[in-house]
């Protein structure tokens, strides 16, 4: 499939080692005599956004950038972002997940609920869409080899038998890029990857995978607040429009506080129990 | 691994001549080109995707031999460098597209009058806004101006055009603006290197016909930028930055900048006018090609800047119809266009559907200083008038805190104009960081204090560009090369220019913040507050006892998720129907700020831990 050249698509969230991997792979496939183009977005986020870098080799490369659809293969730090990226892989071609979870805090917004809109973790029914899909715990596996940090170079372990690279030439970029002190660990890493046994490594990682909780499901009880006015003494104390955490209450002119975002309310009680003039009730079912 | 904080360029041993092509980004690559061209002075003021330009050029020059400098804001810098060139030493000045708005007074009538040595104007152009607040495309401007464009595809190009920029500006006493996109300046490739080198210095020639722009001085000076556009178009037609790609002649594309990539990998058999010195446009070269060929086709990213020219020469054209105006144009959008242009067939399988996902936008991070002071904002119900910065994020949820972001020190200005307008629904309040203060907050609020407007301006300073990186100003007390320098003293300035109410408060005191701001608030006139804890995470990563939850304390009452905090998520266990919430103790910095908000106490110190050495 690689001979003539190929594309790597790598993605994450900020922080996990996603540029310097990519990086990675570029010195690797330079080493091996190809020519090589790679590309990364980053965009505003320091941290904790998403980072996708594209990579390319062969005689000559023109394009930086991974077409949807032509993805030799997929390396994703974290599942969510493995996920999203799907469209890139060519029909066919290796998805590299780690089953690490990092949920973003936009994805816990229906406080009400308790209901994340985070994807949970299907693998099976991942396999069955996707075909080859080669899943690890790379934080756990880094960590049983001495750094948890070198999650990244266990990927590029699993990816290494897919590209047509030297070992030789993997383990010397790995060892050029590696941070000061951390180059034995991340080579271990990397050999842990390797020696990885697809797809029969994938089917236990599932099975270790539908013993962890699942992402997290609701449970919807919408609460009811209640304002005794006539105990309320408005103006002159705000304790409950200051302490309401989704901001339902307000007095804007009005002698007693007034609910305005009632839908709001998530029954916390805090405006029930600041209250000097028990002049809120919170009525759950 | 973490993140890489140096590049490959760094390991190849920066100052010898390597014979190791190196794999450099596109920014990388312009600075090792000035480097290889003798550049003497550069200057600039950081901004996505132009940042690593003046960052890489320190690097490579470790004997000191060039001066560079994060100026003031782009029109500070675009100064310094025409001074310089003007001065007789090759200079460089680096900023993003929007930077080339405030360096505009300035660029335009440096075509008036040249430069003596070679003066490159970078600017990095980001098409799909993948950090910026527009998308405009600076190709206009450039030929608003009546200067050269130089457009490289490439990092070898990247290095190669900043060279032949340098001649060029030299040749035809005239600055050049090389222009780059993200994906130019973000992507890496190999470039094969040539010795780095100091040009010599060609000295001040005293010419106040040419230089002192005067009405009558600048009327002829005119009449010299329209000669010298005339032989640019000459040598442009000449220039071995554009040149016709033969092919099948049924269809002939004319690109510039990396689309040129795009169209070679999705239509190789085409016939390709690839113009790398894309202004003046070479009329006679286009002319040739599109005689060549039957059918013409332009693909350019963002205006059809090539497209009305070529048209404008009578030659049927077609482009836009087929190729988005806006957003990134990448390999997808282009073979959409070629498909509707019926040169392609569309691709027979069709991709993945992935399974829904969530978005993941980005936050503020875990102990940043900006967060308190906006929950604080939102609780007083203030109009926000937000500015360009890390902080701009407080405008989504939940933080929420923010009404309007136009540009670089805008939040000033346009709070005078709220707090004039009669129609704000609660106190106006700007918004602004400490770099962008100093950029072009300054005279807005010098502004605010001549005229007694009531409002308040709330500086958040955390001592660096954080948005960008973490770039020194002029108020960090340190220079781009990390040698100690004066500071400014915020609130003295802000005195200074006449405001009376001036407080500095630290903004993980919530309680201290959100009183300042009440009081700010009441005050009948101008008031400034300014926060003084410095970015968590550049120069220096601040890192304290992180905060743990103690889970049977949690009433789940989800204040703290008020903050946004990435370090703060819903953890598996229930109170009342409510999730309650932990903290991840390993990008936990210990600000203390959800502690702060939690009616139950139920956040304190992560037990056992000590400050790693």
């Amino acid at each position: 499939m690689m001979k003539e050249g190929g594309s790597v698509l790598l993605v994450g969230v900020g922080g996990q080692g996603v540029v310097l991997a990519s990086a990675i792979v570029a010195e690797t496939a330079l080493r091996a005599g190809w020519d090589v183009k790679q590309s990364e977005v980053h965009g505003m986020s320091q941290r904790g956004g998403v980072v996708s870098s594209h990579l390319r080799f062969g005689q000559r490369v023109y394009s930086p950038l991974v077409e949807i659809g032509q993805a030799d293969a997929v390396v994703a730090m974290e599942w969510n972002e493995g996920l999203r990226a799907m469209p890139y892989l060519r029909r066919g071609a290796p998805l590299i997940i780690n089953l690490q979870r990092v949920i973003p805090p936009g994805a816990c917004r229906n406080r009400l609920s308790g209901e994340s809109t985070y994807p949970a973790l299907a693998l099976e029914a991942l396999a069955d869409q996707v075909g080859d899909v080669r899943a690890c715990d790379a934080g756990e596996i880094a960590r049983e080899v001495g750094s948890a940090k070198a999650l990244n170079a266990v990927l590029l372990g699993v990816l290494a038998p897919v590209m047509p690279f030297p070992e030789e030439a993997w383990l010397a970029s790995l060892a050029d890029h590696a941070p000061k002190g951390t180059s034995a660990a991340n080579e271990l890493a990397f050999l842990a990857g390797q020696a990885l046994r697809y797809p029969d490594e994938t089917h236990a990682q599932a099975a270790r995978a539908a013993l962890s909780p699942n992402g997290l499901h609701g449970q919807a009880r919408p609460p009811r607040l209640e304002v005794i006015e006539a105990w309320c003494k408005g103006r002159a104390c705000e304790i409950c429009v200051r302490a309401c955490p989704e901001w339902c209450l307000a007095i804007d002119g009005s002698a007693a506080v007034r609910v305005v975002r009632p839908e709001a309310c998530t029954g916390c009680r805090l405006c029930e129990l600041l209250c000097p003039d028990f002049a809120i009730e919170v009525h759950t079912a | 691994m973490t993140a890489p904080g140096a590049s490959s360029e760094v390991r190849a041993s920066p100052g010898a001549v390597t014979p190791r092509p190196l794999l450099l980004s596109g920014n990388e690559a312009i600075a090792r080109g000035a480097r290889e061209a003798g550049v003497r002075v550069a200057a600039g003021y950081p901004g996505t995707p132009s940042t690593e330009i003046l960052e890489t050029l320190v690097r490579l020059d470790p004997g000191r031999q060039v001066y560079v400098e994060w100026s003031t804001n782009e029109k500070v810098g675009l100064d310094v460098a025409l001074g310089a060139a003007i001065g007789g030493a090759r200079a460089l000045c680096a900023m993003k597209h929007v930077g080339l708005n405030v360096a505009a007074d300035t660029f335009m009538t440096s075509a008036y009058t040249g430069v003596r040595a070679g003066l490159v104007v970078v600017s990095a152009d980001d098409p799909g806004m993948h950090s910026s607040q527009n998308e405009q495309d600076n190709r206009v401007l450039v030929r608003f101006a009546g200067v050269p464009l130089l457009e490289p595809a490439d990092s070898q190009e990247a290095r190669d055009f900043t060279v032949h920029a340098f001649d060029l500006s030299e040749r035809f006493d005239v600055p050049v603006v090389l222009r780059t996109t993200t994906r130019v300046s973000h992507a890496r490739g190999i470039v094969a290197p040539g010795p780095l080198r100091v040009a010599p210095g060609l000295g001040f020639q005293r010419n106040p016909a040419k230089l002192v722009m005067l009405p009558g001085f600048a009327r002829s000076r005119h009449r010299v930028m329209l000669e010298r556009l005339e032989a640019l178009e000459r040598e442009a037609e000449t220039s071995p930055l554009n040149r016709i790609e033969w092919g099948d002649r049924a269809l002939g594309v004319v690109t510039s900048s990396i689309v040129y990539h795009y169209v070679r990998e999705l239509v190789p058999g085409a016939s390709v006018l690839r113009l790398g010195f894309s202004h003046p446009l070479p009329r006679a070269l286009a002319r040739e090609f599109a005689a060549g060929v039957e059918r013409l086709i332009v693909v350019e990213e963002l205006e059809p800047f090539l497209e009305e020219q070529l048209r404008a020469l009578g030659l049927a054209v077609e482009g836009k119809a087929y190729f988005p105006r806006d957003g990134e144009l990448g390999p997808e959008a282009i073979r959409r266009g070629f498909v509707r242009a019926g040169v392609i067939a569309e691709a027979g399988e069709k991709p993945l559907v992935s399974p829904p996902t969530v978005t993941r936008p980005p936050v503020l991070c875990p102990g940043c200083p900006h967060v308190a002071p906006y929950l604080a904002l939102r609780q007083i119900g203030a109009v926000v008038s937000g500015d360009i910065g890390c902080y701009t994020l407080a405008a989504i949820e939940p933080l929420a805190a923010m009404d309007t972001t136009v540009a670089m020190g805008s939040s000033i200005g346009m709070a005078i104009g709220l707090a004039r307008s009669g129609g704000a629904t609660g106190p106006v309040v700007a918004t602004i960081g400490d770099s962008t203060f100093l950029h072009a907050g300054l005279p807005a609020l010098a502004d605010a204090a001549y005229h007694r407007t009531r409002m308040t301006v709330l500086i958040l300073d955390n001592g660096t560009t954080a948005m960008t990186g973490g770039q020194a100003h002029p108020a960090a007390g340190v220079t781009i090369r990390g040698d100690a320098a004066p500071t400014i003293d915020l609130p003295a300035v802000c005195r200074a220019l006449g405001v009376e109410f001036v407080r500095v408060v630290d903004p993980y005191d919530l309680a201290q913040t959100q009183l300042a701001l009440e009081q700010a608030a009441a005050f009948p006139g101008l008031s400034v507050i300014i926060t003084n804890r410095p970015c968590v995470e550049a120069p220096v990563k601040v890192r304290d006892q992180p905060y743990t939850v103690l889970a049977e304390q949690c009433i789940a009452c989800q204040y703290c998720m008020n903050l946004g905090c990435p370090s703060i998520t819903w953890s598996a266990e229930w109170h009342e129907g409510r999730r309650k919430v932990q903290i991840d103790p390993v990008t936990c910095t210990g600000c203390t700020v959800c502690a702060q908000t939690c009616p139950t106490e139920a956040m304190v110190g992560l037990p056992g831990w000590s400050k790693p050495r």
